[in-house]
């Protein structure tokens, strides 16, 4: 008999019942000790004929199966979770949400969404945020309310950062009075949002089954409105236990989800902004996260070509094509009479610089990068989220025309005020700003390749050849690179012909380490299902803040190349370190290894390939002569297109 | 990047980098040069090979004079930290300069394929 037939044939508290009793006299009738006793009747049999209650166990019908009377809440809730149509649900499993977990994969049928199964809390959210970015569509994930969701926090704080919506749902035991005690209890807390509360858009605890209905909707919804942004819930236990009652005479209902519109900017000052852009001698454009989805790069296309005006892409999206003629380095914003930031995480570092050169007391010095008459236009939409504590806005910096607006919602209707403001003589000086723009972008193509052969040929293998050699292999495919962590001097957004938007996914946002690898791992699932190829960069201090997540990609077989960039070290602090030491006349102290202690991941080297076979990757390395890259991504192509991960660990240059 | 330029086209700058590396010119060594090359860091931001890249401008091929480099060296104010000779003596600086200059030419990026 099945597990799943007990229920249905018998009350399982009875069936089991039934078992050890019948158990207990096949043993005692079968025990080879047990002494012919002369004092039992000899003619009774062996076993006796059930009882008529006995009888009516075996073959009767139960009414209900359940040990729970009733429909229990977290079934509830997986039908308000399935109204959301989310696909999938990375996890590591906990029992503050045990019976969330149980309603999701029986009674859900572990279907929309389909539960993913994570080795840290870190991955699960960094999953998430990766499958965002490479589908438009958000995940939900579940954690112990305490404890996981202190694991989880970092890659929190990374989804705020970047503006991208998740929701997370932690467990919690909240009644005092009654819940187990011990370590459910050390994983109880009066108000579990409260560490996350300052870096998720909104937070709620359901104390009913209809506030959670309307809570979990309402948490999609807010995740989902411009500036897109986490949401947490804390659910508690008790809530998840207990069977669904009316109130009022009414069952809890699902509210009907309907997306919220992005904010626009103010008319007023969508005009302003069009007349001094149309106006402008030199105008740039500066984009970071404005194209949202797909179509906000043909809007920033439309506004740029319009003006015949530079944009530079700082690249947290893909917001324009590297391959356009427009397509410029940060230092287009130096010559600039008229500068127009969408959706800018950092406008003061945008137009001033600054040099950590160990001046004034250590805080070094800030200079500007923009002419001092220079007018700035921003539309942002983080402008509407602003909290206090983490610092996350940057530096203070004045706005002549400010809209607290969404960018790519906004686009069309400054579009078409530039377009109105332009006058036809103005469209004939605009236009004789094409010839020169195409000549300064071919040329600055010419230096960049002159810069990437240098070093072409060096062991350990340069930067520019690794990435170069990655898009030879992936280039007639529908590529998606969907992180690059570590420095590799930005080779794949200066030399790979970044078109669409899933070209290029953006970093982590908040640049807390570890985000990579789980979100490549994320955003390859969406990619799987959309039928494009992911490739990651992946550094080799990012993959062992949580390598786990390698087994769950193995185990979920989601296919990912993912090409390592091991520079053997924490590279973006090896120079700090130096740097302090230089500035106090001392000579760092290296110990044994090339950078200064506690920088270095050497001695012993991490044999990554090895890591990733023991978790049921495809793996090869240490990679150092260039000449056998070719060879080796051919190899991992394939097995990716088979449908596996694979993994390169190959010894690069540091940056 | 305007201190850097400040502190070079200073006239006393160069007299004094020239009088440092006059002295130390009949030590160089590429070989001493790729280790002291190593154990101060340059490679952290220039690459093994001096290349550069994002965070460090390149050193080679095209290498500049010694009196150049240790000039920018000894009086940077930018994000590079300068090295004091207490950190980098002259002798290994100059060893540093034969290393860089012993660096191969890069091959014409048109005869590379994946560049084209």
């Amino acid at each position: 008999m099945s597990d799943k037939e007990t229920p249905e044939a018998l009350p399982r508290r009875s069936f089991l019942g039934g078992v050890l009793a019948s158990g207990a006299a096949a043993a005692a009738s079968l025990s080879p000790t047990a002494p012919a006793s002369a004092a039992e009747p000899a003619a009774k049999p062996a076993v006796l004929p059930p009882s008529a209650h006995g009888a009516a166990m075996e073959a009767g019908m139960p009414t209900d199966p359940a040990r729970i009377d009733g429909k229990p809440g977290s079934d509830f809730m997986v039908d308000v979770i399935k109204s959301l149509d989310i696909k999938y649900l990375p996890s590591n499993c906990a029992s503050s949400f045990r019976a969330l977990h149980e309603s999701l994969i029986d009674y859900g049928e572990n279907r929309m969404p389909e539960f993913l199964t994570c080795m840290h809390e870190e991955s699960a959210v960094g999953m998430a945020h990766g499958y965002f970015k490479a589908c438009g569509k958000p995940l939900l994930t579940l954690c112990h309310g305490t404890v996981g969701l202190q694991h989880a926090s970092m890659a929190l704080y990374n989804a705020w950062c970047d503006r991208v919506p998740l929701i997370i749902v932690g467990g919690n035991d909240t009644d005092a009075a009654y819940r187990p005690p011990g370590v459910p209890t050390f994983h109880a807390a009066q108000d579990i949002n409260a560490m996350v509360r300052d870096y998720t858009k909104w937070d709620d605890a359901p104390v009913s089954l209809q506030h959670f209905s309307q809570s979990f909707v309402r948490a999609y919804k807010i995740a989902m409105t411009p500036p897109y942004g986490p949401v947490a819930i804390s659910l508690d236990a008790a809530l998840q236990m207990a069977p669904v009652h009316p109130h009022g005479g009414q069952m809890p209902t699902i509210p009907r989800y309907v997306p919220t519109s992005p904010p626009q900017g103010d008319s007023g000052a969508v005009k302003e902004a069009a007349s001094l852009l149309a106006a402008a001698a030199y105008p740039v454009i500066v984009v970071d996260r404005a194209a949202r989805t797909p179509e906000g790069i043909a809007l920033v296309v439309q506004l740029a070509e319009l003006l015949q005006a530079r944009v530079v892409d700082q690249g947290s999206r893909m917001n324009f094509p590297r391959t356009h003629y427009l397509s410029s380095a940060a230092a287009a914003v130096a010559h600039a009479d008229v500068i127009i930031g969408l959706e800018l995480a950092d406008f003061w570092a945008t137009v001033n610089s600054y040099t950590d050169n160990g001046e004034n007391e250590g805080h070094g010095v800030n200079g500007t990068r923009m002419l001092p008459t220079a007018k700035l236009i921003s539309i942002n939409s983080r402008d509407l989220t602003t909290k206090a504590n983490y610092q996350d806005f940057q530096r203070f910096q004045v706005i002549d025309v400010q809209m607290a607006a969404d960018a790519q919602a906004t686009l069309p209707a400054l579009i078409e005020a530039v377009r109105s403001a332009i006058s036809n003589e103005r469209k004939v000086v605009i236009a004789q700003r094409a010839e020169p723009l195409k000549k300064a972008y071919a040329e600055a193509q010419v230096r960049t390749r002159a810069a990437a052969a240098v070093a072409w040929n060096a062991s350990p293998i340069s930067t520019a050849r690794l990435v170069m050699e990655t898009l030879a292999a992936i280039k007639h495919l529908d590529w998606s690179l969907v992180a690059s962590e570590g420095n590799v001097s930005d080779w794949p957004n200066r030399l790979w012909p970044m078109e669409k938007h899933h070209h290029w996914l953006g970093r982590s946002g908040g640049y807390g380490v570890g985000y990579g690898a789980p979100a490549a791992v994320g955003a390859a699932l969406a990619n799987k299902d959309l039928g494009r190829f992911s490739v990651a960069i992946q550094s080799d201090g990012d993959l062992m803040f949580a390598p786990g997540v390698l087994w769950t990609a193995a185990k979920h077989k989601i296919p990912l190349l993912s090409v390592m960039h091991n520079n053997r070290g924490y590279h973006q602090e090896v120079m700090h370190v130096q740097r302090l030491a230089n500035f106090r006349n001392r000579k760092v102290n290296n110990g044994n290894d090339m950078g200064p202690i506690g920088t270095s991941i050497e001695n012993p080297d991490i044999e990554y390939h090895l890591l990733a076979k023991s978790m049921g990757w495809w793996a090869k390395g240490p990679i150092k002569d260039p000449n056998e890259l070719k060879a080796a991504l051919k190899e991992a192509v394939a097995v990716v297109q088979s449908g596996h991960p694979a993994l390169l660990n190959v010894w690069t240059q540091p940056r | 990047m305007k201190y850097f330029r400040t502190a070079l086209t200073h006239p006393t700058t160069w007299a004094l980098a020239l009088l440092v590396t006059a002295g130390s010119a009949q030590a160089q060594s590429a070989e001493k040069g790729k280790v002291a090359f190593i154990k101060n860091g340059c490679w952290q931001c220039h690459g093994f090979e001096g290349q550069g890249g994002q965070a460090g401008l390149p050193l080679a091929p095209n290498t500049k004079p010694l009196a150049y480099i240790t000039a920018f060296v000894r009086n940077t104010r930018g994000a590079m930290p300068p090295y004091s000779e207490k950190i980098l003596p002259n002798a290994d600086l100059a060893d540093i300069h034969a290393y860089l200059q012993s660096r191969p030419a890069a091959p014409d990026p048109k005869t590379i394929p994946l560049l084209n």
